[in-house]
């Protein structure tokens, strides 16, 4: 039977680990984190999920059970945000590299110091080249099916990679939505249990994380590339089939809303889509040809989608809750990167918002768009980079 | 102290201790902090000198303050230079940094704060949880032994090691004044209460009820000595575990340099 639940992102996440069925759990605890694995801590130890829980010393280790667990063939599971996830870092190459699909919920934070706990995408945005997919969540249902999806999807013998479900800091973490949980049988259909490719078997023992030469290393690379690129085609089939099982879907790769004439067009991540759209419906009102585009899945990155998206609109408007120093923001980056080589290239405008948790409401995001759409009207954008609501 | 509220808790024991170190300074007769350097990680201990103290001090990663604090130690041999931490920044993610000081007898004092849980993120266990505690991640009980912070410090090769417990409040001044004065790597660890995440969690009501079971639990380390692990089962050992003088790390690296130069010199 379906259920509806009212509950946290955190919780939510707590609850599709076990409706994955997932066999470990190695976590350390940060804010704003923490409550994802202190409900699985609970539901472990009462019986509710028959699962291994392991209370690591650190985030780094915590990566290092997980690639344990993983190489040992279950479904592992862990969860961190900002420092934590700094921490990981060598080890989350190691989980690529190995070709592990460990699912870990990040919920996003910003880095010290100064240091804060509130929403920025920084944090996972900078661990763009360590090989892990890399959804992002706009509400708290997405967050739970996108973790079964991406079960399904990283166990995928063309794709064995680990994903991260990213989710911003107590916009979703700590906020309580209504969420339906489908009835457990229907999701291990849709997700059955574990068939790992290859494990660590005494009866079949063999060498993992040797050395590779020069010789063979860039095949090697080669194929984590090629994996990323067969991610891109079947996350959209995944998430239609889930769609079809369970009535949720959420746009594939890449989100949109009312693009289809639009002449301007906001592209965004995160919670920021689901505010976008508020503005979107707020100055179509007043007749403004505008749309939003939600990025859900930073790596592999959408080239084709943001292409298409491109051929038929004057204007991108690219809004980042984060920032890569000495360039710009990282899906400013990303979607140029993309346009370079296309014929006729929209205007882009990339502003900065929202860091270290700052409010940006539909009332900010209309604002940009009306700077926006005045520089569509003059076929130039007059500032590269935007800080919006700067105190200088 | 800058003019700041202090952001503990009512009824946290860090109130104690932040008390306890300040008396100390004050009855060496220092008349300010400016012969202190402190530096501090990430949790509820790690606010007590930042920002509330009026003097120079490093607010860092969690767990890393050792390391910070080593290279302070070592660019200014005159300074006192003081880690304040918790049980999961110092024992818990940064252990290995707390042994291999203690191993080099760098010249830092480390204060520790050691409330058994990760308070700060609201109480998962940590390293330190006594066995059976219920915690926000063990909510049936922890079942992995707790670490001997301060017997670890002695036995890595720390100059001066000890307990206390916040409901020992002369004697843990007393014991930093003399830790501030001695060379080498100090340790002082302070069972500290947390009613928040702690206490009320493993069924204490109220604060008093808390430092009463580390006054009727404490025993000390001489009488521990002759005790069976038995009849230590939920006792806190508190006292002195070490205190013994050994070439400091600052000792050493500046003889190395000198030896160094006076070959050059000879050659």
């Amino acid at each position: 039977m379906v259920q509806t639940v009212i509950d946290t992102a955190n919780h939510i996440a707590a609850y599709a680990a076990k409706a994955a069925r997932v066999q470990v759990v190695a976590a350390y605890p940060i804010t704003p984190q923490t409550s994802i694995v202190e409900r699985i801590a609970e539901m472990v130890e009462s019986g509710e999920m028959k699962a291994e829980y392991i209370r690591v010393e650190s985030e780094h280790s915590a990566m290092a059970a997980c690639i344990g667990a993983a190489a040992g063939g279950v479904r592992t599971f862990t969860a961190t945000s900002s420092h934590g996830l700094a921490l990981m870092h060598e080890a989350l190459h190691w989980a690529s590299g190995s070709r592990l699909p460990i699912i870990m919920p990040v919920v996003n934070r910003a880095l010290g110091p100064g240091w804060n706990i509130w929403a920025d995408l920084t944090d996972s945005l900078s661990q763009r080249d360590t090989g892990w997919i890399q959804f992002y969540c706009a509400d708290n249902q997405e967050v739970f099916d996108t973790i079964i999806q991406a079960y399904k999807l990283c166990e995928n013998e063309r794709v064995l990679l680990p994903a991260m479900i990213c989710s911003e800091a107590f916009i979703l973490s700590h906020t309580y939505m209504p969420v339906e949980i489908p009835d457990q049988e229907r999701i291990d259909e849709f997700l059955p249990s574990y068939k790992p490719k290859w494990f660590l078997d005494v009866n079949n023992p063999f060498s993992h994380g040797n050395i590779v030469p020069p010789e063979w290393y860039m095949e090697f690379r080669y194929m984590i590339h090629e994996a990323m690129e067969n991610a891109k085609q079947l996350i959209p089939e995944i998430d239609k089939e889930y769609g079809k099982y369970f009535g949720f879907e959420h746009g594939g790769l890449v989100e949109k809303y009312r693009c289809e004439d639009a002449d301007l067009i906001l592209l965004t991540m995160g919670t920021l889509g689901s505010e976008a759209k508020t503005a979107v419906d707020n100055l179509r009102k007043e007749g403004l040809k505008i749309g939003t585009a939600r990025v859900r899945v930073f790596r592999p990155f959408p080239k084709e989608e943001i292409r298409k998206l491109a051929e038929n609109t004057q204007m991108f408007t690219i809004i980042n809750r984060a920032i890569s120093f000495g360039m710009e923001g990282f899906l400013t980056e990303e979607t140029k990167a993309a346009l370079y080589n296309q014929k006729d290239r929209p205007l882009i405008a990339g502003f900065i918002a929202g860091l270290g948790g700052r409010d940006v409401s539909f009332k900010t995001i209309e604002k940009i768009a009306k700077k926006s759409a005045e520089w569509m009207q003059k076929g130039e954008v007059e500032k590269e980079i935007v800080w919006v609501d700067l105190k200088e | 102290m800058r003019d700041l509220k202090l952001p503990f808790c009512p009824g946290c024991g860090l109130f104690s201790l932040t008390n306890a170190f300040l008396r100390a300074v004050h009855e060496l007769g220092y008349e300010d902090l400016s012969n202190f350097v402190f530096c501090s990680g990430i949790g509820c201990s790690s606010w007590i000198p930042s920002p509330y103290f009026m003097a120079d001090s490093v607010h860092t990663l969690h767990g890393r303050s050792i390391p910070v604090a080593t290279s302070i130690a070592l660019l200014r041999p005159n300074l006192h230079v003081v880690v304040f931490g918790g049980d999961g920044d110092i024992v818990g993610i940064g252990l290995s940094h707390f042994v291999h000081a203690a191993r080099r007898n760098t010249d830092i004092l480390v204060i520790m704060g050691n409330n058994m849980v990760y308070g700060m993120t609201g109480g998962q266990v940590a390293p330190t949880t006594p066995l059976k505690a219920k915690t926000t991640t063990t909510p049936y009980g922890s079942f992995e032994h707790p670490l001997d912070a301060a017997k670890l410090a002695a036995v890595a090769g720390a100059a001066y090691s000890a307990r206390w417990t916040t409901a020992h409040p002369k004697e843990l001044r007393e014991s930093i004044k003399k830790a501030i004065n001695l060379k080498g790597f100090r340790f002082i660890e302070v069972i500290t209460q947390c009613p928040t995440a702690f206490g009320r969690r493993v069924g204490f009501k109220n604060v008093g009820e808390m430092l009463k079971w580390f006054k009727e639990n404490a025993v000390p380390v001489q009488q521990a000595e002759k005790m069976s692990q038995e009849e230590l089962e939920g006792k806190i050992i508190i006292g002195e575990f070490i205190q013994r003088r050994r070439t400091t790390l600052g000792e050493a690296v500046y003889a190395m340099i000198k030896g160094a130069q006076k070959d050059e010199k000879q050659s």
